[in-house]
């Protein structure tokens, strides 16, 4: 494991959290609702960003499967609040050029009649930069 | 009363329903929703990153929009009000955020997020009052059983929303009673449909919106609401066998402003 000093205080920084006070309940990922689909779970991303163990997070498919659901920092009984953790995370990978998660290219294939554009507003929010 | 109002790109385009009929029952009760002039899409979600500024530019100048005219700003979609009420809660509560903010809108004058921000549905609570409500109901909708479904961005986080109990919430349960319907109260009311991960895995948004379809009818639903056009595309996408309605909607059935579209 490699520990990343700078990146770890740079994301604790921008994300607000204060992931020392994580207790290791795992109560945020029991309640996430993209449990199933990630492989780094939102108790992994405080942990990993706490150990400064964060390559393996910015190269993870998981980042792009929160939702932005705000269950875990509702339910975190220490006031953690994981998704921020998450986000800043994902910020830190996307802010790097040509590292945007879709383009609109993607976009034609993917829509139907009814989609809103709430879907691609918040899609372009969450995986572009 | 007159109140700004932020309507959002869905509800000019895929939600039409829900806008239009969030200004007939408004005009009923007596409320008149001024549109915010060039009022700029939120972004659908809000950032949580305290280093973002440009992102929330747009949710700060309707804020500041309403500041200036002294009113109250209002948001029916679940997303608008989620990104704007955050934003605001940023501004009066980090003082390094609101700094940036102010030194990049300078030309605007500074603000500090005085403007209060209501839901559509804290309005009729609390500006208008579910008894006042329950008073201009003309097509009582008796012996409906209704269930209504918050999703995640109405409710949370609550330090920020405060508009209700995240897990046990009754103000739309209250609405849904005001009309004279039942209410259905089933557990995952307040769990998420999926969100914008139906763009890329939209067997995911499937897997929890049935299990929030399968929850209302198991406890006797007929009919679902909600305020958030996206929890309607993916509670409808994946399959539901009762309808899926904007809560304006049925206000403005029981109000007697819905046109009959069948007729
Ligand atoms: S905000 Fe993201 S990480 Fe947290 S519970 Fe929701 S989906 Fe999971
Ligand atoms: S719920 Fe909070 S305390 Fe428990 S594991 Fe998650 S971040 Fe840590």
């Amino acid at each position: 494991m490699h520990n990343n000093k700078y990146l770890r205080d740079e994301i604790i920084r921008i994300s607000g959290a204060d992931v020392s006070k994580c207790m290791r309940c795992g109560k945020c990922s029991a309640t996430c609702p993209a449990y199933d689909e990630m492989e780094y779970h939102p108790h992994q991303f405080v942990n990993m960003v706490e150990c400064g163990d964060i390559e393996p997070l910015l190269n993870s498919e998981s980042l792009y499967k929160c939702l932005s659901c705000f269950a875990c920092i509702d339910r975190c009984p220490r006031g953690v609040q994981p998704a921020k953790v998450v986000e800043a995370v994902r910020l830190t990978a996307i802010r790097k050029q040509g590292a945007n998660h879709i383009t609109a290219d993607d976009i034609p294939a993917v829509v139907d009649a009814d989609t809103p554009q709430q879907l691609l507003v918040s899609a372009f929010r969450k995986y572009t930069k | 009363m007159k109140v700004s109002y932020f309507p959002g790109c869905t509800l000019k385009n895929k939600a039409k329903d829900l806008d239009m009929y969030a200004y007939k029952s408004a005009e009923v009760l007596g409320v008149t929703l001024e549109e915010i002039e060039n009022w700029q899409c939120c972004g659908g979600v809000f950032t949580t990153a305290n280093d973002e500024v440009a992102t929330k530019l747009s949710s700060i100048r309707a804020l500041k929009y309403a500041g200036d005219k002294e009113q109250p700003l209002v948001t029916v979609c679940s997303a608008c009000h989620n990104v704007i009420k955050q934003t605001n809660h940023a501004m009066q509560t980090n003082s390094a955020f609101a700094d940036k903010v102010n030194r990049y809108m300078a030309a605007d004058g500074s603000y500090k997020g005085e403007t209060e921000v209501y839901h559509y549905l804290e309005m009729l609570r609390d500006l208008v009052g579910f008894d006042v409500i329950k008073e201009k109901v003309v097509n009582t909708l008796k012996g409906k059983k209704i269930a209504a479904y918050y999703g995640c961005l109405l409710l949370r986080p609550n330090k920020v929303m405060r508009m209700d109990d995240p897990e046990n919430p009754t103000i739309m349960e209250d609405l849904i009673k005001s009309l004279g319907a039942d209410a259905v109260v089933y557990a995952k009311r307040n769990e998420c449909c999926g969100g914008y991960i139906s763009l890329e895995s939209p067997d995911a948004a499937k897997k929890n919106s049935i299990a929030i379809i399968e929850n209302a009818k198991v406890n006797g639903a007929q009919m679902i609401i909600t305020a958030c056009p996206l929890c309607k595309y993916n509670l409808e996408k994946c399959g539901a066998d009762i309808p899926v309605v904007y809560f304006t909607e049925l206000l403005a059935e029981a109000l007697g402003v819905k046109e009959d579209t069948n007729a």
